[in-house]
């Protein structure tokens, strides 16, 4: 919305495509029709987004809902599916905001009905004011899955307990960010209010959770886990799991953009300079989907891959683009401070990253991390081989969901670095499209 | 089951799953509607086993149901309308007949 705004704002014909029917993303979901008659629950942050998409549907912009984009190509042409027809739209300038997905958390059972993210629990909330049975349990680490149980109270669930994988062992690295975190001090204060009435709560708060896993016949049933030593089983039959988010990269890597590890975050991010150009002329990339900064950090970064557009286009020269980029830094850095701090004190644990043996990694194809270790083991490649050996990745989640996981354990069991052993090939549609809507195609 | 909260106050949309009449809140997923009712979306094409809608955004294809006779639609994608006429996929279709098979 910001770089869709801003490019709007200097003169450039924009169109947005944006595969929901709202604005908003995910996180400001139904932000301008909520249908809570207190959305103030949702915490001021989600209700700063109403000005956000106020303020968009006051802009000039040609906006395309329902708009699924199944194919990108390198001289910026766009294959999109709207209302059951596809078209092709040629464009100067791409800016992709693809935002961010949930980490996915493997654990064995995690593909049982009733297990879902913290993403999920949100979004019902947002979107339709729904709220989980009381039995609920919160699985995980990290802020959002803090904030999903402060909104579940103030909604008046009864969570069953609160169980916190965040490992010991990231203190002491987290500990030398503090300092700069110190300068994101309302990002701090938040996350200690958080803490703060989630405490107040009496919710039951598991530690150093590990051996996390979800049982079941049909359906969830309950979840194991060992907490500082002892063994636990809590009889549920809603699972929430959340351990961070990760950019959301299909469209980015079918244009075959430069795509890096980071080694910080433990993602896959685009290569971008500092006007989030990525290496493929014409497109850059921000927010979240370049790499996870959070929805202020988002909105700073569109406004700049905007001002790119603008002066790329002619509307502004040099010194103008520059000159209305300072304040818009200035602010980027300090919403930025917070992230080396966030993203070390909330490192996944390695149960997750690279799963025991009976965990089902790829959810599609139903391929466990057992075997895409046994094919590691004989000698496999990377993830591209490892879809050829067991077809995981073959599935209509394009491997969104098993991707990281196949790389991580490939790297394990043969001693290379991640950004070593590389991601899956990416091709289009990166949506599912049937051939009759690709015969639609409309110009 | 997931519930509504009840201070909601939108009119209700009937639709049909499996048959069976059901009502809610105008405005939502066919999804959020199916987890008022049900748990489970589909039945995976592999194994046979349960599914249910897992990420709501789109990304993981769990709740795939059909939809007014379209299958495989995403339902977490779709804005429920009145009446529509939403199925759980029972798993993988046997080519010859065009019907799903029974999965041991």
């Amino acid at each position: 919305m910001a770089a869709a705004q801003c490019a709007a704002a200097h003169g450039v014909d924009v169109a947005l495509l944006d595969e929901q029917e709202r604005p908003g993303g995910q996180i400001y979901r139904s932000v301008d029709d909520s249908p809570l008659p207190d959305p103030t629950l949702l915490g001021s942050d989600y209700l700063y987004g109403r000005q956000q998409v106020a303020d968009f549907r006051n802009a000039d912009i040609d906006y395309f809902s329902g708009a699924t984009v199944w194919n990108l190509d390198r001289n910026r042409e766009v294959s999109v599916l709207v209302d059951g027809k596809s078209r092709g739209l040629g464009a100067d300038r791409i800016v992709i905001a693809a935002g961010a997905q949930e980490r996915p958390m493997p654990v064995p059972g995690w593909q049982l009905p009733g297990v879902m993210t913290a993403g999920a629990g949100q979004i019902l909330l947002k979107s339709a004011a729904m709220i989980p049975p009381d039995d609920v349990v919160l699985a995980g680490s990290g802020p959002l899955l803090l904030l999903l149980a402060s909104q579940y109270l103030k909604a008046g669930v009864g969570i069953q307990a609160i169980l916190d994988t965040t490992p010991r062992s990231n203190r002491p690295g987290a500990a030398r960010h503090l300092i700069r975190a110190l300068e994101s001090v309302s990002y701090l204060a938040k996350g200690m209010g958080l803490i703060a009435s989630i405490r107040r709560s009496r919710v039951p708060v598991y530690k150093e959770v590990t051996a996390l896993n979800a049982h079941g016949d049909e359906v969830l049933e309950a979840v194991r886990f060992n907490s500082r030593g002892r063994d636990h089983e809590l009889p549920t039959g809603t699972l929430m799991l959340h351990i961070g988010v990760i950019p959301q990269l299909h469209l980015a890597m079918v244009v075959d953009c430069e795509i890096r590890w980071d080694e910080a975050q433990s993602c896959w991010r685009p290569g971008l300079d500092q006007w989030l150009c990525s290496t493929v002329p014409g497109i850059g990339i921000a927010g979240d989907g370049a790499g996870i900064v959070g929805a202020q950090a988002s909105q700073l970064q569109g406004q700049l891959a905007g001002l790119q557009c603008v002066y790329e286009l002619g509307a502004l020269n040099r010194d103008q683009r520059d000159l209305k980029a300072v304040a818009i830094r200035k602010s980027l850095d300090k919403h930025l401070a917070i992230r080396p701090f966030l993203d070390s004190i909330y490192r996944p644990s390695p149960e997750f990253l690279t799963p025991v043996d009976d965990t089902m990694v790829c959810r599609c194809e139903e391929v466990s991390a057992g075997e895409i270790r046994e094919i590691a083991r004989l000698g496999c490649q990377g993830p591209n081989q490892a879809k050829a050996f067991s077809r995981c990745g073959m599935g209509p989640c394009q491997g969104r969901q098993c991707g990281s996981t196949v790389a991580a354990l490939i790297a394990e069991v043969q001693g290379r670095k991640i950004s070593d052993v590389g991601y899956y090939r990416v091709r289009p549609p990166i949506r599912p499209i049937t051939l009759g809507q690709m015969g639609n195609l409309e110009k | 089951m997931f519930k509504t909260l009840t201070t909601v106050r939108r009119n209700l949309i009937r639709f049909t799953l499996d048959g069976q009449f059901h009502q809610v809140p105008a405005g939502i997923s066919v999804a959020a509607a199916l987890l008022t009712a049900a748990r489970v979306s589909r039945r995976s094409v592999v194994s046979g086993r349960a599914r249910g809608p897992y990420c709501m955004m789109g990304t993981c294809f769990d709740c795939l149901v059909c939809i007014d006779g379209e299958p495989n639609q995403q339902a977490c994608m779709v804005t429920l309308r009145e009446g529509m006429k939403i199925e759980t996929q029972p798993g993988i279709r046997d080519l010859d007949t065009g019907t799903t098979a029974d999965m041991d």
